[in-house]
């Protein structure tokens, strides 16, 4: 993999809440088309990292830069249309609405309707709004939720769910995915989809950053590793590297978690 | 098939006229006014997810803004004197969108900062503070001597002369023709990518701005357009009626208002229709045998009835009991959803999914 | 004085939006309804002054019971907006009951206290208004230490701070909120007596009273009764000096545009307090 350009870099990054160090001095860079996987024990402050490379949290110190731009103090909606696009922990969907149209709510940036065209409904909206429908055709089938369409977002089964969130924002035309525990909570037949689903989302060359607890999930699709504990990096490498490191295997020992197995 | 429905009930409508009598119509009159006045409040508390508890003031400040228009002032500001001479009553209609456009970017500027319970508040404050300044700043409004005189609209034909509305059936139809005009806007609006960006403010906004829809922009064009609509209306009050004064601005008809949306239902293009009309009409029905006074209590009762069973509103809760009611094709019909046509409810025209969204 | 019964209104409405999470429209009815409780007691029955007002505190509770365990408890759980709107109809049918009842023209209280003023050298005061500044301060005083040193009071102060947290250590969020309801409902009761008779009594007073408990609310920031408190007094005494030097027409509109003017600045409130009430 040709890591020459970087993509995003976190230069520095340090969250202070009062006198508690969330994350602190933490710096590193995800490159253009790389898959990166953050991990660590539970409370070494990988939620805290990724909300501050998401743009929902200000770091006290440091920057987090995308292609050369500074993320701090954009608002969300700006950070989203730099190409950054992230999911929630929380599973975030638009419960209320079908499958079909959440993800055509994605696809907002991806319109150009300006309100007064749109209100005297000339022919180059009404283009825009079939060649947008086609699209979400196109993604639902990617993702696998194309016989979905009509089902109301709240009324998918979890697993579904999650989907419909990378749908909603693949729909968004991210350059860089940013997702938060993606397969938390999914049985290994949806986690072994979801690997397969993240190698087609490498493939149209949309660089990855990920948060996880699935080790087998982490393994098999990182491309790079980086490792938090204590709102510091410990380690940072090729899965094969990061597996072997006394650190890590210190760091995940000591929380009473079983030591990443080697996959099968 | 929708659009011929609604173009059958477009042909009655134009005929009313024709089979009511003068009393009648003149209700039909002031309810179809309000039911203007409720579309727009529905575009900024039903679909944007505000709770706009001011919009009377854009009513009201269109039909002051109009109806000074028209008949003209002189104060003095500051020690400036400000002279405005008569315009005619169709600049007036213009005047009064564009200032109640005005107010409505300020108060959506304003409804970003302030959000949720806080920005309810703000809302009934704000309308609060323009009655006692209509109240109280007599030079420009007359105060409670209200204005009056206010001359009807004219429409000039050139080379063939001017017609005055003095009558209630000119009036009907120039009320039917901006009450039609305002749907059509609101529905273009709601069922396009603006529409569905305002939806996914209300419905999940940390979602919403993570895919790039920016809040404030939104927020902002819902009150702009929610308050150009309602100051509309309020100039087609007060040429129509030809006297106002600030008990327009009053609390209670804010709340006329929101109960015709939320009983008719929110968020549905149909429900301020719906529930504007029950509003608008009851009265009619009601004052044969009880006093205004006991009416309120029948549509305050009514409404908590609403709100305990039809949460959604009427609209809402007959559109699911005709989904179960009616027949259906048998199960390989749900498969159509793959043709790209039948994609559901945000894009077309409203109702063609089967199990289509909620709103709209 | 105006201050003081201000106070009591705000600090009632304080507590059940904060607490509850409701828009507590039917506050100013509960107002209305305390002063007209004072008018029939004292008119229509000849029951003493105080006692009235005691009652009046009481029948406030009672009705802010009712209203809590018949329009929102089957309705715990739904959103803001559909709260918001059975107040409105509550607010809608008690106004027009008192309409029915009573009808519109305005009633008064007899005081049994001496009519003339008391004289503090240049400044006389109503014997009449100092008894509602002490009954005001008094009340304030006692929801305060009923807040702060009661079992009730804690487990109120609880579920402000995280309703779920306290439903789990076992406190009956159901019940406070009742309470809270109720307490708010009496405060609100008896700043209406009190203020009915000093003023008169319509079935509109309440309108404009809630909205400026709405204004104390924010001022004062949700859940705060210290902060309710002061508001309470500030608004009264922005009113009393836009009265005097803009004009009296606009005095009502002085609170309203505090409110907005606060809120651009300070959204949260002067004395917002997200933790604790109190």
């Amino acid at each position: 993999m040709n890591t020459a350009t970087s993509a995003l870099s976190i230069e520095h990054v340090s969250v202070h809440f009062g006198g508690l160090a969330a994350v602190a001095d933490m710096s590193f860079v995800v490159n253009e088309g790389e898959l990166v996987s953050l991990i660590g024990p539970n409370g070494a402050g990988k939620t805290t990292a990724f909300n501050v490379i998401t743009g929902f949290l200000k770091p006290t110190q440091g920057e987090v830069r995308y292609r050369g731009v500074s993320l701090t103090g954009l608002k969300s909606h700006e950070v989203a249309n730099l190409g950054l696009v992230r999911t929630f922990q929380k599973t975030s969907v638009f419960a209320n609405n079908t499958v079909f149209d959440n993800v055509l709510i994605g696809l907002h940036r991806h319109g150009k309707a300006s309100v007064w065209a749109t209100l005297l409904a000339l022919p180059r909206v009404r283009d825009e709004e079939a060649r947008l429908r086609e699209d979400v055709w196109d993604i639902l089938r990617f993702v696998g939720l194309d016989k979905r369409a009509n089902e109301l977002g709240g009324a998918l089964p979890y697993g579904e769910q999650r989907l419909l969130e990378v749908a909603i924002a693949l729909a968004a035309r991210p350059t860089l995915l940013l997702l938060d525990e993606p397969v938390s909570g999914m049985n290994p037949s949806e986690t072994a989809s979801f690997i397969a689903l993240l190698r087609k989302i490498r493939d149209r060359d949309i660089t990855v950053l990920l948060v996880e607890h699935d080790m087998h999930l982490v393994m098999n699709v990182s491309d790079r590793i980086v490792v938090l504990n204590y709102g510091r990096i410990i380690a940072e490498g090729p899965p094969a590297s990061i597996q072997q490191n006394p650190e890590v295997i210190r760091a995940y020992l000591g929380h009473g978690v079983k030591r990443p197995a080697a996959h099968a | 098939m929708k659009h011929t429905l609604l173009a059958l009930w477009f042909a009655l409508l134009l005929t009313v006229p024709l089979w009511i009598d003068q009393y009648f119509l003149h209700v039909l009159i002031t309810t179809g006014i309000m039911i203007i006045a409720a579309m727009s409040l529905n575009l900024l508390l039903g679909y944007t997810g505000q709770l706009s508890l001011g919009h009377v003031a854009f009513f009201g400040i269109g039909a002051y803004a109009s109806a000074l228009t028209a008949l003209g002032f002189d104060v003095h500001i500051f020690g400036y004197r400000i002279v405005h001479e008569p315009w005619p009553p169709f600049a007036g209609f213009a005047i009064a969108i564009l200032v109640a456009a005005l107010c409505g970017y300020a108060i959506g500027k304003l409804s970003f900062k302030v959000r949720g319970a806080y920005f309810v508040i703000v809302t009934i404050s704000f309308a609060e503070v323009t009655r006692l300044v209509a109240l109280n700043w007599v030079e420009l409004t007359q105060g409670p001597l209200a204005l009056n005189n206010i001359p009807p609209f004219t429409l000039a034909f050139p080379g063939v002369g001017e017609y005055t509305m003095w009558g209630k059936v000119a009036n009907y139809y120039l009320v039917l023709a901006v009450g039609a005009v305002a749907y059509i806007v609101i529905r273009r609006l709601v069922l396009s990518r603006t529409g569905r960006a305002m939806i996914a403010l209300r419905e999940n906004e940390p979602l919403a701005t993570s895919i790039g829809i920016d809040v404030t922009r939104y927020l902002v064009l819902a009150a702009v357009v929610s308050a150009a609509l309602a100051g509309a209306a309020g100039a087609l009050y007060a040429h129509f009626v030809r006297i106002i004064d600030p008990d327009i601005f009053l609390f209670i008809y804010t709340v006329t208002m929101v109960i015709m949306v939320i009983t008719g239902g929110k968020g549905t293009l149909a429900g301020p229709i719906v529930g504007g009309l029950i509003f608008g009409m009851l009265p009619v029905a009601l004052r044969a045998w009880a006093t205004p006074v006991a009416q309120w209590i029948i549509y305050g009762v009514l409404m908590i009835l609403v709100v305990f069973f039809l949460p959604r509103g009427i609209v809402p809760a007959v559109r699911e009991w005709w989904e179960n009611v009616r027949p259906r094709p048998d199960e390989t019909g749900r498969t159509s959803a793959v043709h790209p046509s039948t994609g559901p409810v945000l894009s077309s025209s409203k109702g063609s999914g089967r199990t289509g969204t909620r709103n709209v | 004085m105006l201050g003081g019964t201000y106070a009591l209104l705000g600090i009632g409405l304080t507590l059940i939006f904060g607490i509850m999470r409701v828009v507590n429209f039917t506050h100013g009815e509960l107002y209305a309804f305390g002063g007209y409780m004072m008018f029939f007691l004292t008119s229509a029955l000849g029951v003493n002054f105080y006692v009235a007002l005691l009652a009046a505190l009481v029948l406030g509770i009672i009705l802010g019971t009712i209203i809590e365990l018949v329009l929102l408890k089957p309705m715990r759980g739904a959103d803001i907006d559909t709260t918001m709107l059975i107040m409105i109809g509550c607010w809608i049918v008690l106004q027009n009951m008192e309409m029915m009842v009573w009808g519109g023209v305005a009633k008064s209280v007899v005081s049994p206290l001496p009519a003339d003023p008391l004289a503090f050298g240049p400044v006389s005061v109503a014997w009449l208004r100092i008894f509602v500044f002490a009954a005001a301060a008094l009340l304030i005083l006692a929801t305060y230490l009923l807040i702060h040193r009661t079992k009730l009071g804690k487990a109120m102060r609880a579920t402000f701070q995280d309703r779920d947290t306290a439903a789990l250590m076992g406190v009956n969020v159901g019940a406070i909120n009742t309470a809270t309801f109720a307490l708010g409902s009496g405060l609100a009761a008896t700043a209406g007596a009190l203020l009915g008779a000093v003023f008169v009594i319509t079935p509109t007073m309440g309108d404009l009273a809630a909205l400026k408990a709405f204004a104390i609310v924010i001022l004062g920031g949700l859940g705060s009764i210290t902060g309710a408190t002061i508001g309470g007094f500030i608004l009264a005494t922005v009113e009393e000096l836009g009265a005097g030097y803009v004009s009296s027409g606009y005095r009502d509109a002085m609170g309203f545009l505090l409110i907005i003017a606060v809120l651009l600045f300070k959204p949260t409130g002067l004395f917002a307090r997200t933790e604790r009430i109190g």
